[in-house]
């Protein structure tokens, strides 16, 4: 593979695993909300 | 889809189920392809962008307006849209988000049946020792239904039917049985995907045959990696992009609003519809970029590629790819492709048919049972002329109009109504009520502003489409007077079948023939005269598409379909539009109901 493509691929898997993981830990670790902490909406 | 105190059984599940709606067969198949065909590497700029910009907002929208219609026991879009924009005509509208999901089911769930059947046929060693041609042509015969590949008679039909059934079966069982399907089917689709990824990154030139002596996948690596930035100024790449942000996350669809309705009035969405949107990026932009295109180039190699990269790639191709691989890993590598296919169709297809069972439940207090046969009856009633008509075009008019066309529109119309009917600050509210991450505040104003007009963008673009996707070209002869060439997969153009109409006069033409066979001598005096061998292998690639075509022309077996496929196809069409006037006398008497009854309503 030439040194462009390399790059551009490294990068950009990079920072798309990255953004995968970080929100999906999040989602993981973010404790359920109690029901009635919103109004019911119309 | 069930009552109203149904929701999700966890926010994982809700979230391998929203990623397995919008991972799908294009994230392997249409992504890679489109990058190839729109500047290699650099596709990824403007592709990420229209995530941020188009993708990412839309997402919000469509779980806003799905929560927001979930709390006032609407789990559809007619009546999500009507209680949003007060109007009596928004409702229609909202007949999209049924009328999408029903057609799109209706040839998905047989490319899901493919799927299906390939998989059989991986165990069963069927591809064992065929060659190239032999493979492509047993997916030829398949399709035809008439033609039996394996002594089954109607295979094709079989296996269509059963894959409805498991459909109709697993969404008879409400939410728990999506949600199941997305818990077991995720995990093992990205489990197969890398495994194959593996071994399209690790291939390098091992697949290399006298045969195909430049067969390489770094080859097929660098075509798709390495940027070419003289194309980001190309209207036609930034097009392609926005298209493909828009079919790879299952915007416009209505399938989103349908799943975030079953959420809870509290919950976020926020964070859930980011999550859901990176793990389809990470599926297409990471899995899906490694498989099919470097594990062709490294056999086959980067011309034929170059020449062949397309959606039937899959079918035709890849078992035979596989084959290389010894026969234990010929079948191992069958199961994983064709059962992340299938499990990337299957999460899906179950979300199409969500919306309309949420529909009659809300409307029409039908259970489960009910919703979910009635869906499979209709979906079966629709979905059988492209499996009997496949070769005349009822497939693809099917995919272009309810799978291309109408996503677009209702994606524009429902942003205008949350973004400036709804309002961008009661919008802004909405998406951010529950929120567990602080989105940024210009997300607001790009909402406003931005998603509309890049979908009005896309929408235009996709209208008039101008001839050889050459923007600069067409825009130069507008300035000049000489008006503006329309290309034949414009919607103009496409509504007046003009791209069939022109290959017959082409077939029909005297003087096709031997021009095509002239260009056949050149291309066979290229291989015999050229020293460098990519070159060779280039011609060589050309050359046999040009015989493919010749022979194509000289069948008269060809003009017959052609002329059928003009019969075909307004058929399609006046099935597509039978089926949305249908729906739209459902919301009518829903709307009737509503009355009598005294909920709300305009």
């Amino acid at each position: 593979m030439n040194t462009s493509a390399i790059i551009t691929m490294v990068l950009t898997q990079v920072i798309v695993i990255c953004f995968t993981v970080y929100f999906f830990f999040k989602v993981m670790n973010t404790p359920n909300k109690d029901e009635g902490d919103f109004p019911p909406g119309p | 889809m069930s009552t109203k105190s149904e929701s999700w059984g966890s926010r994982v599940g809700l979230i391998l189920a929203m990623a397995g709606n919008a991972v799908g067969l294009g994230n392997f198949l249409r992504f890679p392809v489109q990058a190839v065909q729109n500047g290699g590497g650099a596709f990824i700029i403007p592709y990420l962008v229209c995530f941020l910009l188009m993708g990412i907002p839309l997402l919000l929208i469509e779980w806003s307006m799905g929560r927001f219609g979930g709390r006032s026991g609407n789990h559809s879009t007619p009546y999500i849209l009507d209680t949003m924009a007060k109007g009596r005509l928004w409702k229609y509208i909202g007949v999209f988000g049924i009328f999408t999901n029903i057609a799109v089911a209706a040839y998905y769930c047989y490319i899901e049946s493919w799927t299906m059947s390939y998989v059989f046929h991986s165990i069963f060693g069927t591809f064992d020792g065929k060659s190239q041609g032999e493979v492509a042509s047993f997916f030829n015969d398949y399709v035809d239904v008439g033609i039996s590949t394996t002594g089954i008679p109607y295979e094709a039909v079989i296996f269509y039917v059963i894959c409805l059934a498991l459909n109709t079966w697993i969404l008879s069982r409400g939410l728990a049985g999506v949600e199941k399907v997305a818990k077991i089917g995720m995990p093992l689709l990205i489990l197969f995907g890398a495994f194959l990824a593996v071994k399209g990154l690790t291939l390098g030139t091992a697949g290399a045959t006298p045969e195909h002596p430049t067969a390489s996948a770094w080859d097929g690596l660098n075509f798709l990696w390495t940027p070419q930035f003289d194309s980001l100024s190309n209207p036609k790449v930034w097009l392609a992009a926005a298209g493909q942000i828009f079919f790879t996350l299952s915007v416009g669809m209505g399938t989103i609003h349908c799943y975030a309705a079953y959420v809870r009035s509290n919950d976020d969405i926020a964070l859930n519809g980011v999550s859901a949107g990176f793990m389809n990026e990470f599926v297409e932009v990471v899995l899906g970029s490694l498989v099919v295109i470097p594990i062709a180039a490294g056999y086959l190699g980067i011309a034929w590629v170059q020449e062949n990269a397309s959606f039937g790639m899959a079918f035709q191709t890849m078992p035979y790819l596989f084959q290389q691989w010894g026969s234990v890993l010929a079948v191992l590598a069958g199961v994983f492709w064709f059962g992340l296919l299938f499990f990337a169709g299957i999460t899906s297809s179950l979300a199409m048919g969500t919306p309309w069972m949420g529909f009659m439940r809300d409307e029409f207090k039908w259970d489960n049972r009910k919703g979910a046969l009635s869906f499979g009856l209709i979906v079966l009633v629709l979905g059988l002329p492209t499996v009997f008509f496949y070769n005349y075009g009822v497939f693809d008019e099917y995919d272009y109009w309810a799978g291309t066309v109408s996503l677009v529109v209702f994606a524009l119309l429902e942003t205008i109504v949350f973004a400036w009917i709804f309002g961008a600050t009661r919008g802004w509210e909405e998406i951010n009520m529950g929120a567990d991450i602080k989105l940024p505040g210009i997300l607001k104003y790009i909402i406003k502003w931005v998603t509309p007009l890049l979908l009005l963008f896309v929408f235009v673009g996709s209208v008039i489409t101008p001839k050889g996707n050459e923007w600069a070209m067409q825009f130069a002869s507008l300035g000049s007077g000489n008006g503006w060439e329309l290309d034949n997969s414009s919607l103009i153009k496409q509504l007046a079948n003009a791209s069939i109409k022109d290959e017959i006069a082409s077939v029909q033409n005297p003087a096709t023939l031997p021009a095509l066979q002239q260009e056949a001598e050149a291309l066979r005096n290229s291989i015999e005269t050229s020293t460098d061998p990519k070159a060779v292998a280039r011609f060589q690639v050309q050359y046999e598409k040009k015989l493919g075509r010749i022979k194509q022309v000289s069948d008269p077996g060809y003009l017959e379909i052609l002329n059928k496929k003009l019969f075909y196809i307004p058929l399609a069409r006046m099935l597509l539009l039978s089926l949305f006037v249908a729906l739209s006398f459902l919301v009518y008497r829903a709307y009737n109901i509503r009355v009598k009854e005294g909920r709300n309503t305009p």
